[in-house]
């Protein structure tokens, strides 16, 4: 199965997180028309892939996005917004949109994020919830292979640095010019590091 | 542990569920500090949290803890660009009052050198007896050349450190060996146990082994005044003084690394002569 469901540390059970990586998109145009008209069968965080530098980096923006969802603070229309949002090291929405988000003609690799809030669960017991969830995995599943136009990967580090695009990253987390990265030899090292700051300047955004 | 965390509540991002539970690590006047995990089971962190204080209005309260939060984020990125070693931040919530910071291995700079010093005691005695025996200076020598080394070395690793963050125009506001830590190499992480008998006196020499990393930047400033700098060293200098007295006279290569590692040093150290003239406060008000 392409969708993969993300456990996160501290986050509700209640709380059920997916995510899916397609490469080679062929109808962003689409998909974005989908998040403007704000088409209730599309709540997804669509992230352009290339903006992203690791699973840790991807998972540290759901998890800053659920953490404002919890605390009902969201600042933009849903947690799934906030996501794309939350990758920016400053309070400029619409400038996330444009870096993180889904761009037609620019996207080629695509995260697809979903996220199940509690609201979104009725049932009772263990069991049942365990069914419901299921099957909701499965219709979001089905939901994107019938409607994202790309080949589905695995979500996975090795998947995702092919698609980085480092001056663009480099870029977007203020890492060129910095003295802790330029001294740095070894090229897997000076990659954890950005991944690093650029975590960093996601937790620190707007201070 | 179990009763510390029945008598304070943890804060709200603690109750919600992880693949293990939360230790309480230390307990400071404004904040707590505990072992968690942050978005992977594998993945240590440590959080700090500031509890809302009761008796403070709570607009003021609230006003402060994010403050001071963020004013403490702000210098360890500061710090991390710059190259200096310190702990990453991973995530906060300035007004829920909690940051995760990067877990920091190893022990605490103040521990390690009291293992060594404590080690070191009784055949300090000896060596003591046997110069007085042969009253060979030569021999004197040879002995501080083989046991002190390490900790010379270390005291450079000290002066480094605090030469850069001072470099980066940080003042870290409360230096001690207790809020510097020891990090063990990468490589030994994995595979820590098992010393056999053989490895045993290199196992001593270990305790001051890894790199220094600066934490607790709850009371940091960001500064480039000599004198703010050289109440930074006067703090370490008395807190070396009253937590290791027998390596006192180290704080001297402490100081030279210091000079090494920063350009301006000179004037700080100038500075540092009136402030251990007259303490810590620059007046007599406040």
């Amino acid at each position: 199965m392409a969708l993969e469901k993300l456990e996160l540390e501290h986050v509700p059970s209640t709380y059920h997180i997916y995510g899916a990586l397609f490469r080679d998109v062929a109808n962003t145009e689409f998909l974005q028309q989908q998040l403007l008209s704000r088409n209730s069968e599309f709540e997804y965080a669509f992230i352009d892939a290339s903006s992203v530098i690791s699973r840790l980096h991807l998972l540290s923006a759901v998890y800053s996005a659920v953490n404002v969802s919890l605390d009902g603070t969201l600042r933009t229309p849903n947690v799934h917004s906030e996501i794309v949002v939350s990758f920016n090291t400053n309070n400029n929405i619409a400038d996330a949109y444009r870096r993180w988000g889904i761009t037609p003609g620019k996207t080629k690799d695509l995260i697809v994020i979903k996220v199940v809030s509690p609201r979104q669960f009725t049932a009772q017991d263990q069991d049942e919830a365990t069914t419901q969830q299921q099957q909701q995995q499965q219709a979001i599943c089905d939901h994107l292979r019938q409607h994202v136009q790309g080949t589905p990967a695995p979500l996975t580090d090795a998947e995702l640095t092919q698609a980085t695009d480092w001056p663009k990253v480099r870029k977007y987390y203020r890492l060129n010019g910095v003295p802790a990265l330029d001294r740095l030899a070894d090229e897997h090292e000076r990659r954890r590091q950005m991944e690093s700051l650029a975590i960093m300047g996601m937790a620190l955004r707007g201070l | 542990m179990a009763t510390a965390q029945t008598e304070f509540p943890p804060p709200k991002v603690l109750t919600y569920p992880a693949s293990a539970p939360p230790t309480l690590i230390t307990q400071g006047a404004e904040g707590r500090l505990y072992k968690t995990t942050h978005l992977l089971p594998d993945r240590p962190c440590a959080l700090k949290y500031r509890p809302p204080k009761p008796y403070r209005h709570p607009i003021l309260d609230a006003r402060l803890t994010k403050a001071r939060l963020s004013s403490e984020a702000k210098v360890l990125e500061r710090c991390r660009r710059e190259g200096v070693p310190v702990p990453a931040v991973y995530a906060m919530d300035p007004a829920a009052g909690w940051m995760m910071m990067e877990w920091i291995e190893g022990i605490p700079v103040r521990m390690g050198i009291n293992e060594w010093l404590g080690e070191r005691s009784d055949g300090e005695e000896e060596e003591g007896a046997a110069a007085a025996v042969e009253t060979d200076s030569a021999r004197q020598e040879e002995a501080d050349e083989t046991t002190t080394t390490p900790l010379v070395d270390l005291m450079k690793r000290i002066g480094a450190a605090v030469g850069a963050l001072h470099r980066t125009g940080v003042v870290h506001g409360d230096l001690t060996t207790s809020n510097m830590m020891l990090r063990p190499p990468p490589s030994q992480g994995g595979q820590v146990d098992g010393g056999t008998a053989g490895e045993e006196k290199e196992d001593k020499a270990k305790v001051l082994e890894g790199d220094v990393v600066l934490i607790d930047f709850g009371l940091a400033t960001q500064s480039m005044s000599d004198e703010d700098r050289a109440v930074d060293l006067y703090v370490l200098e008395r807190a070396f003084a009253s937590t290791h007295p027998r390596a006192e006279r180290l704080f001297a290569t402490v100081l030279a690394s210091y000079k090494d590692t920063f350009k301006k040093a000179s004037s700080v150290l100038v500075k540092l002569a009136d402030v251990r003239m007259r303490g810590r406060k620059r007046s007599m008000l406040g």
